[in-house]
């Protein structure tokens, strides 16, 4: 019944054509839930929670790309993928071109080149090492010759803890919030990547300060050509940072377009639903949906956002004649204009 | 009289490297029926606020101050009285507080056990029949009672915390940061629920969140807090969209209005964190982080200067604009 949605990468028009930094080709990731033992003797199948359900995205050089949703839609999942943290069951990433491998030479190679930016700088941090050996740990793990001091000064400057030598013997806990972070970031800088992947990288730091280091991602953007993949369920860090915003919903990217557009005149009911309860963001209709996203065990046939989505519960959708396809019929992303896709019966 | 009157309170925590100030000198009134949201970050001293309201800090910690609920000093009553005005006067809904349900027990006896505590007369069948009236008055199912935390989602659990803070018909009810750990969608959802539960029920309610636009949509009046000061109050519309102190234009930018050209790329924030508590700066206290940090700032400590519509501001800046234009 459902068809095999079409393979859309969601790239705006001016990357066509080019080969991009990285590239996610319909990943699939699931977690088989545990069994007991009886259960598993009498040959029974525990559900598999497809967190992530047939991603495809690319991420050009020097671009920040917001990955957004709720806890639950697969963003972190989609992240770990990236990070090859976690093994895809079905699709690929490749990075300038090429798949990344499985063998752990390969892996190590390709770890080197994406690096993380953890949440919570204070958790990612050994309180017990200095602010000098958490930077060193990662030349030291992949082995990058040349003088460590060097090093790991260029990259405490970098994300803009200057002097450098003066943080070197400092412990964690003597620095201040903002500053913690920046050490997490140096870190993974002191490898010299070409992307980088940030998990909520401000959301575990007070308000006055999160401005600063999101300043500082931007400033990694232009000054080193870094590209980004923000991992947040913060519409308005999205607006602040984000070159492209991809909005998931159960696994699959829903809605994606430069941040301008998706922000601006968002297409897609759930996007539309998110932006209007955001109290940043006026002019909108509030738009409440019950109840919680379905779990992933049970992803709802045709359209995932059906059972949630305004359009239906309005009647709009029986109105414009799309309410069985709504239903019944599963799809990819579509494009509404250029450079913006969105999965949505409703669309064309 | 207001439902709440706090004047000149004053808390430190006592440790083992000394007291350490944690609210300093706060005037505070909620009038019934009001909603007042508390603003600031971590360590500014808004949920010491709260739990010095229900006498819920510990016992060695230094509170100061009147804290006047319906014109009953709360730091000075007996236990026996206490324990009557928490729950039934004035209850609180925690951070985070969906963990602090009892996982073993179904969350209908959770919330008869509060009303069962604080009423001998009741009995335990009438309060599962209250409980369940509770449960359906934050808009789920009845039938709910007879779950275990467990079975219930985060935004679920939270709103049976908020039945069970609405359990003794208080007058006051307290949110400590009540939507901070839910989605924004399930924040949505609750917030609307309070809204509500608030104008049916004419609840009085202090909003306490570091998130400036969370409490604009929720609240009446806001006060701001630094360093365990207020440092601007005045009514939510006008202190989120004109603040005038330089921390609340910081705070109020950190969360920027979607499709406002002027943070499209420009995400702006303050340096350094906000001050260790043990080593307050001097004059005032926000001068290191200010952007508008002037002479007078490290040596005169301001007050809360008028600033026109009700609203006041503690700002050496506001006290300059005050005397020039009493000597005009």
């Amino acid at each position: 019944m459902s068809e095999r949605p079409p393979v859309v990468t969601g790239a705006p028009p001016e990357q066509e054509g080019k080969t991009p930094l990285l590239e996610i080709r319909a990943v699939k990731v699931g977690f088989r839930g545990r069994q007991g033992l009886i259960a598993g003797l009498a040959g029974k199948q525990t559900a598999v929670a497809q967190a992530v359900d047939g991603v495809n995205l690319t991420v050009a050089p020097g671009e920040i790309v917001a990955l957004a949703g709720e806890s639950g839609c697969g963003k972190t999942t989609l992240a770990r993928t990236i990070m090859g943290l976690q093994r895809p069951q079905e699709g690929q990433i490749l990075i300038d071109g090429m798949p990344i491998g499985t063998k752990t030479h390969d892996l190590r190679a390709y770890r080197k080149r994406v690096q993380l930016v953890f949440q919570d700088p204070a958790a990612a941090l050994n309180p017990r090492q200095t602010i000098y050996e958490s930077v060193a740990e990662g030349l030291r793990v992949h082995k990058v010759g040349g003088d460590e001091e060097e090093l790991v000064s260029a990259a405490l400057s970098k994300a803009g803890l200057r002097p450098p030598e003066r943080f070197f013997l400092l412990y964690p806990h003597e620095v201040s919030g903002g500053q913690r972070q920046r050490v997490v970031i140096a870190g993974a800088l002191a490898l010299e990547p070409d992307l980088l992947v940030a998990d909520e990288p401000v959301s575990a730091l007070d308000a006055s300060v999160r401005g600063e280091i999101l300043r500082l991602l931007l400033k990694l953007r232009d000054e080193l050509g870094l590209a980004i993949i923000v991992v947040t369920h913060d519409l308005g860090l999205a607006w602040m940072i984000a070159s492209r915003v991809a909005v998931m919903y159960l696994g699959r990217i829903v809605e994606i377009a430069p941040a301008e557009k998706i922000l601006r005149e968002p297409k897609h009911p759930y996007t539309q639903a998110l932006l209007s309860v955001v109290r940043e963001k006026k002019g909108l209709e509030r738009i409440v949906l019950s109840g919680e996203p379905p779990d992933p065990t049970r992803i709802p046939p045709g359209c995932r956002f059906h059972p949630r989505c305004q359009l239906i519960a309005s009647g709009e959708a029986a109105r414009l004649g799309i309410e069985e396809r709504c239903r019944g019929e599963d799809l990819g992303l579509l494009e509404a204009s250029p450079g913006h896709f969105v999965a949505c019966h409703a669309i064309g | 009289m207001s439902l709440l009157e706090i004047r000149d309170l004053h808390v430190a925590y006592s440790t083992s490297a000394g007291p350490v100030p944690a609210v300093r000198g706060v005037d505070l009134d909620v009038e019934r029926g009001q909603v007042v949201g508390l603003a600031g970050e971590s360590g500014c001293g808004k949920s010491t606020i709260a739990g010095a309201i229900l006498r819920l800090l510990p016992k060695e910690t230094k509170v100061e101050g009147q804290i006047l609920l319906d014109g009953e000093d709360i730091l000075t009553m007996t236990w026996g009285r206490l324990r009557a005005v928490r729950w039934e006067e004035s209850s609180i809904i925690f951070q985070g507080a969906m963990h602090g349900l009892d996982p073993v027990k179904r969350v209908g006896e959770q919330i008869a056990e509060a009303i069962l505590i604080h009423d001998p007369k009741v009995t335990e069948k009438e309060a599962l029949t209250r409980a369940g009236e509770l449960v359906e008055q934050v808009k789920l199912p009845a039938r709910r009672t007879q779950d275990y935390p467990h079975e219930l989602s985060g935004g679920q659990k939270q709103r049976i915390m908020i039945a069970m803070a609405l359990a003794c018909d208080p007058k006051l009810v307290i949110a400590d940061e009540p939507t901070s750990a839910l989605d924004v969608m399930v924040q949505a959802q609750v917030l609307d629920l309070l809204e509500d539960l608030q104008r049916d029920l004419g609840l009085s309610m202090i909003f306490i969140t570091h998130d400036l636009s969370v409490l604009v949509g929720v609240c009446d009046r806001i006060s701001v807090m630094y360093a365990g000061k207020i440092v601007e109050e005045g009514s939510a519309d006008a202190v989120f969209e004109t603040p005038k102190h330089p921390y609340t234009r910081a705070l109020s930018s950190a969360f920027p209005e979607i499709g406002d050209e002027r943070y499209r790329l420009l995400p702006t924030g303050l340096g350094g964190d906000p001050p260790d508590p043990m080593d307050i700066p001097s004059g005032c206290s926000f001068h290191p982080r200010c952007v508008d940090v002037f002479a007078p700032c490290p040596s005169t400590e301001p007050v809360l200067y008028d600033a026109g519509e009700g609203r006041r501001a503690a700002c050496l800046l506001l006290d300059g604009a005050e005397r020039a234009a009493g000597e005009g």
